[in-house]
């Protein structure tokens, strides 16, 4: 009934367009356009948290990276290559100050293991096929797959190193 | 559900009309395609093909990539046609590729595909290719398989006897089909005789980057230089033209210029020329040609017209230039591995020519001269000639080498490709073409170290070779096994546009060096957004420059208000996509150019000059990823002389 009540808008506003009258503001037709689960296609629940709220710090993920240990102290020659780096290739999807294509990074290490995060970064096609929390989460992000920048190990460690900072 | 019902339903229609469509018989032509053959051209799926082809496009000015054996295309590469597909000839920074003294030239015919060798053996830096109709050499690089660098050519017509590169790839040669007064002016056309010049141009290649510089043009008498190849080995320094029009006819040239029983090869010793032109030899003659380079950091390319050219009249170089009599108006000029052979395919006869390259340095030395053309010594036939091979076929045109001692010559009028052996001109084996060949390749078939694992046959006729398509069709190729002492026809496929040359190579040869993408922390260009926060929108007067980036699946910025109609807005679009395979395209209603095609790392610019006040949405081209479909912005346009605020936005 929803596909049917759009193609009634469509046709009626064609129509409207049609008639050449004077331009006037028109509300949005007034269907509920909140996400209502589709039960038919409904993915397994398997968390009640969504993905981008877990706290999953025992997972390293999937990929090169298997442990890394963090220096107590912040490298901060480090953080500001990383922030470079995150400012060129990152920025397009992820914004600090608020949910945009992507998460922010922010509190992102006291979510998810400093492995997990890299993995991510360096293989992002791998971790989504393979990794659960990954999954879950391009399913909360509207499916938008999360880009592979060909950073190196080292670049990405950078970047690491900035997410400390935030 | 609903959803589906129709997907089943169009599927049904689908193999409806399939099911109809099929009523063709699968009879095969010829039986050629045993069980044998097939496993021999099969590359299966996930596999790569063992060898790159380069196949010239003729009329379509471009360059077409295939794998062998299975003849798969792989890509095509615009040089000098504007192509609509990625949007070379309609970007701003590709427009200058294809300017020329004759202004914007968007098309060209496109013959002879050549790579650059070290050593007379192939190294994989760079493929070269001659524009036939207006003379030009273009410079493709093989990491990029993008077009660098294009040079027009001066006092030439007609750019056939071209692209040939000697074997340290020191010169792209171009000889001039067509001679023409030089310099052009008005005069009669029956005053051709005598008058007219043949201009044979030597552009040299920079070794570390490739740029070209057109350095000297030999002034030759007036006949056609069709064909061409270096010599190598013991006759690198020389290069081999045949002629044909030696009767200096300017009108029904079929009849006309087919009278003398023997034309020419020329055989210039370029090595001479460049030492007399570097010791401040020849005649600085003014000119007006275009050089075109693009740049791969600022993905940019720009025109430059140049004024000058050097020329050198043969006559006055001892020992540059000899001509060896060759019959029935040569076309092909091909030169064997060892630099021994060149071998004259005389067009309308049914045997080849062969001349020795030890005879000729002999008979110079021994001043055996059989007179002399416009001051140009002719040797004596007989003593060049090192054998004729009689085939039996009719209308050779070219010939390429196996490196084990054999040699592949096409036959135009019988369909044919004929092995004979080298020294003891004996015919081996002959296999049909379908139909009418031209040209054929070996990958390094044209090197001191050819790969003789296959031969491809580029046919001009393809008739009913695959299902009709209307009168127009692709040519056909055809693939040959020679690996046995018998050639072994193993696959037939379309070829796109007219093919004449192809250059063939292994594929490792290229692999490994093949570029997946530009890296953004190199982009140069001047338009660049390299950080989403950089993008902005700005005006001046009616020009608005857009700085847009794009990454899966959002156009920053998406929204953009304030564009006037009479405004020329450039959209600068810098791809941020860091990973292989991952293009945006950019679609703008209404556009005159063509979409752009933008690959990971770089950045393009289309015009856009709106004619109508609205909102008009752009879109990316490029099926890119899940939400491709939402990859789309808005451009509102007011009436001229509105005062809506420039404004732009992503998100809000």
């Amino acid at each position: 009934m929803k596909i049917n009540k759009s193609i009634y808008s469509i046709l009626f506003a064609v129509l409207l367009l049609g008639c050449g009258g004077k331009e006037e503001k028109k509300e949005g037709f007034s269907v509920d356009r909140a996400k209502e689960v589709d039960k038919t296609f409904e993915t397994p629940v398997v968390d009640e948290v969504p993905a981008s709220q877990r706290v999953t710090l025992d997972e390293k993920g999937v990929g090169p990276i298997k442990d890394i240990t963090l220096d107590p102290e912040i490298d901060p020659e480090m953080a500001a290559a990383g922030e470079a780096l995150f400012k060129t290739n990152c920025t397009a999807c992820h914004k600090l100050d608020k949910r945009f294509i992507g998460p922010s990074p922010r509190g992102i290490m006291e979510r998810r293991s400093p492995e997990w995060i890299m993995n991510m970064i360096l293989d992002p096609k791998l971790m989504t096929e393979q990794d659960r929390c990954a999954k879950d989460l391009l399913i909360e992000f509207n499916g938008a797959a999360m880009a592979n920048q060909n950073l190196t190990v080292e670049e990405t460690r950078s970047i690491l190193e900035y997410f400390r900072t935030l | 559900m609903r959803k589906y019902s129709y997907i089943l339903m169009l599927f049904g229609i689908t193999a409806f009309l399939s099911s109809c469509g099929n009523q063709g018989d699968n009879k095969s032509s010829n039986g050629a395609l045993s069980s044998s053959a097939a496993e021999k051209a099969y590359v299966a799926p996930g596999e790569h093909d063992e060898f790159y082809a380069f196949m010239s496009g003729g009329y379509s000015g471009n360059i077409t990539v295939y794998g062998l054996p299975s003849g798969r295309l792989f890509k095509e590469i615009p040089v000098f046609s504007q192509f609509p597909t990625s949007g070379y000839g309609y970007s701003e920074e590709t427009k200058p590729m294809l300017n020329t003294s004759f202004g914007f030239v968007p098309w060209d015919d496109a013959h002879h595909p050549d790579i650059s060798q070290t050593n007379g053996e192939l190294d994989g830096r760079w493929i070269f290719i001659n524009g036939n109709n207006t003379p030009r050499i273009a410079r493709v690089s093989l990491e990029t398989f993008e077009t660098e660098e294009i040079i027009e050519l001066p006092n030439s017509a007609g750019n056939h006897s071209s692209s040939f590169i000697t074997e340290n790839t020191e010169y792209v040669v171009a000889g001039t089909r067509f001679s023409v007064p030089v310099p052009q002016r008005d005069m009669p056309i029956n005053e051709y005789k005598g008058n007219y010049k043949g201009a044979l141009s030597f552009i040299s290649i920079a070794p570390d980057n490739g740029r070209l510089n057109l350095e000297f043009q030999m002034m030759m008498p007036g006949f056609n230089y069709d064909l061409s190849h270096p010599g190598r080995g013991k006759s690198h320094g020389w290069f081999f033209f045949t002629t044909y029009n030696t009767e200096e006819a300017h009108t029904l040239m079929e009849v006309n210029s087919s009278q003398n029983d023997k034309d020419f090869i020329a055989a210039v010793n370029w090595k001479k020329v460049e030492e007399y032109v570097k010791n401040g030899g020849g005649t600085k003659m003014p000119a007006e040609y275009a050089h075109n380079v693009y740049d791969e950091h600022t993905h940019m390319a720009t025109s430059t017209m140049k004024k000058e050219v050097i020329t050198v009249d043969p006559t006055k170089v001892p020992g540059a230039v000899y001509f060896l009599p060759t019959p029935k108006s040569p076309h092909g000029c091909d030169v064997d591995p060892s630099g021994q052979y060149i071998i004259g395919n005389g067009k309308l006869s049914a045997d080849l020519t062969v001349h020795s390259f030890d005879n000729m340095i002999a008979a110079i030395e021994g001043a055996k001269f059989d007179g002399e053309a416009y001051g140009i010594p002719i040797l004596k036939f007989e003593d060049v000639l090192a054998g004729t091979v009689k085939s039996g076929g009719l209308g050779p045109l070219h010939t390429e080498f196996d490196g084990q001692g054999n040699a592949y010559t096409t036959f135009f009028i019988s369909s044919e490709v004929v092995k004979w052996k080298l020294g003891t001109w004996e015919v081996i084996d002959r296999q049909p073409t379908y139909y009418s060949v031209g040209h054929l390749m070996i990958p390094g078939g044209n090197s001191r170290k050819p790969f003789g694992k296959y031969v491809v046959a580029m046919n001009k006729i393809t008739k009913d070779r695959y299902l009709p398509t209307g009168p127009e069709m692709e040519h056909s190729a055809q693939i040959y096994d020679i690996s046995g002492d018998k050639m072994e026809l193993i696959y037939d496929f379309p070829t796109h546009g007219e093919p004449h040359y192809a250059a063939g190579c292994p594929a490792e040869l290229l692999a490994p060096n093949s570029k997946k993408i530009y890296r953004l922390s190199e982009n140069k260009h001047p338009y660049a957004v390299l950080t989403p926060d950089q993008a902005k929108v700005e005006r001046d007067g009616n020009e608005v420059h857009i700085y847009m980036s794009t990454i899966r699946s959002h156009f920053t910025p998406d929204n953009i208000e304030g564009i006037k109609v009479g405004d020329k807005v450039y959209f600068h679009i810098t791809n941020h996509e860091q990973d292989f395979d991952v293009p945006h395209g950019f679609a703008m209603i209404g556009q005159n150019t063509s979409e752009l095609l933008i690959m990971p790392g770089q950045t393009k610019t289309s015009l856009w000059e709106p004619k109508k006040p609205g909102v008009w949405p752009f879109y990316c081209t490029d099926f890119c990823s899940a939400l491709h479909q939402e990859m789309q912005g808005y451009v509102r346009v007011s009436p001229a002389g509105s005062d809506v605020p420039l404004t732009y936005s992503l998100g809000e």
